[in-house]
């Protein structure tokens, strides 16, 4: 419910529910506000993005085979 | 990363014609990233495979009726986190209120300054923020960075992980996550945004340090 101006601290816990559109419209407007004058928020949106993006990134493990063919087997005993 | 779905209707119907290498096909698809979210329920690796297991025997035992209304992916973390929460005996509701009583800082409080300061709460001068530098496809640094991601990931607390695996290493929407995990919007965010800023934390560690 603060309407004044958003300070760097609260702003970087709003990160995720900004990049999720979940903002009140009144929160995300003090957010881009403080977003035109603050080079440090800034790049911290932009290392937030890059992390989320690093994420993606991330392979999943291959399979152990032993595992992959214990599937295939149960999948033989079903047909 | 992203799974074509266009050929997975095709999949389904020679799967229920009884198609090992159509099995075999949504195995590899699917299975991996199954793997990793049952991880997070239960205590071991051979348990989480058992539950990644028994979901597929789900699968096949309904797959005649199964009519794509919601996406075989859907319907496959539906079940699995079913199974491996009833296998995990964890309590959701006890991590639900656990997730909102902590409200911590995600982000130094030593960082910003001080309520003395005629800018109380802005970054302070050498603790502002510098921009991730690109990282091409396949380059070094980038290679690096998502090593370090994946590290820090795997020591995230359970439900942040599952959260942040769900949401950004598979792609899944928030409704989605809450739905599958029975949680709120604000815990998922909440957990979400945790995980998230403890890897953003652990890269700018990195490069400040070697950059």
């Amino acid at each position: 419910m603060t309407t004044g101006p958003m300070d760097c601290n609260e702003l970087v816990e709003l990160v995720t529910a900004y990049l999720d559109g979940s903002l009140e419209l009144e929160d995300r407007a003090r957010f881009d506000l403080h977003l035109l004058e603050c080079d440090g928020c800034e790049n911290y949106l932009q290392q937030f993005r890059s992390t989320v993006a690093t994420v993606g990134k991330i392979p999943f493990d291959e399979l152990d085979p032993a595992f992959r063919n214990r599937l295939i087997t149960a999948f033989r005993e079903w047909r | 990363m992203t799974r074509t779905a266009g050929d997975e209707e095709a999949l389904v119907a020679a799967l229920k014609g009884g198609d090992e290498s159509a099995f075999a096909a949504l195995v590899d698809r699917h299975a991996p990233a199954m793997l990793r979210v049952a991880r997070g329920y239960v205590p071991s690796r051979e348990i989480a495979e058992e539950v990644v297991q028994e979901t597929w025997i789900a699968l096949l035992k309904g797959i005649d009726s199964f009519e794509g209304r919601s996406s075989v992916r859907t319907w496959l973390f539906t079940v699995l986190i079913n199974i491996a929460k009833r296998r995990g005996m964890r309590e959701r509701r006890d991590a639900d209120v656990a997730v909102m009583a902590f409200t911590g800082a995600t982000v130094d409080p030593a960082r910003f300054r001080g309520s003395d300061d005629p800018y109380p709460g802005h970054w302070l001068p050498n603790e502002v923020p510098s921009p991730f530098p690109d990282t091409p496809e396949g380059s070094v640094l980038g290679d690096e960075l998502i090593t370090l991601a994946r590290r820090e990931l795997d020591k995230l607390p359970e439900r942040q992980r599952v959260v942040v695996t769900m949401r950004d290493m598979l792609g899944l929407g928030s409704a989605e996550v809450c739905e599958l995990l029975d949680i709120s919007f604000a815990n998922q965010r909440v957990l979400l945004h945790r995980g998230r800023a403890a890897v953003r934390q652990v890269l700018e560690s990195y490069l400040r340090e070697t950059t």
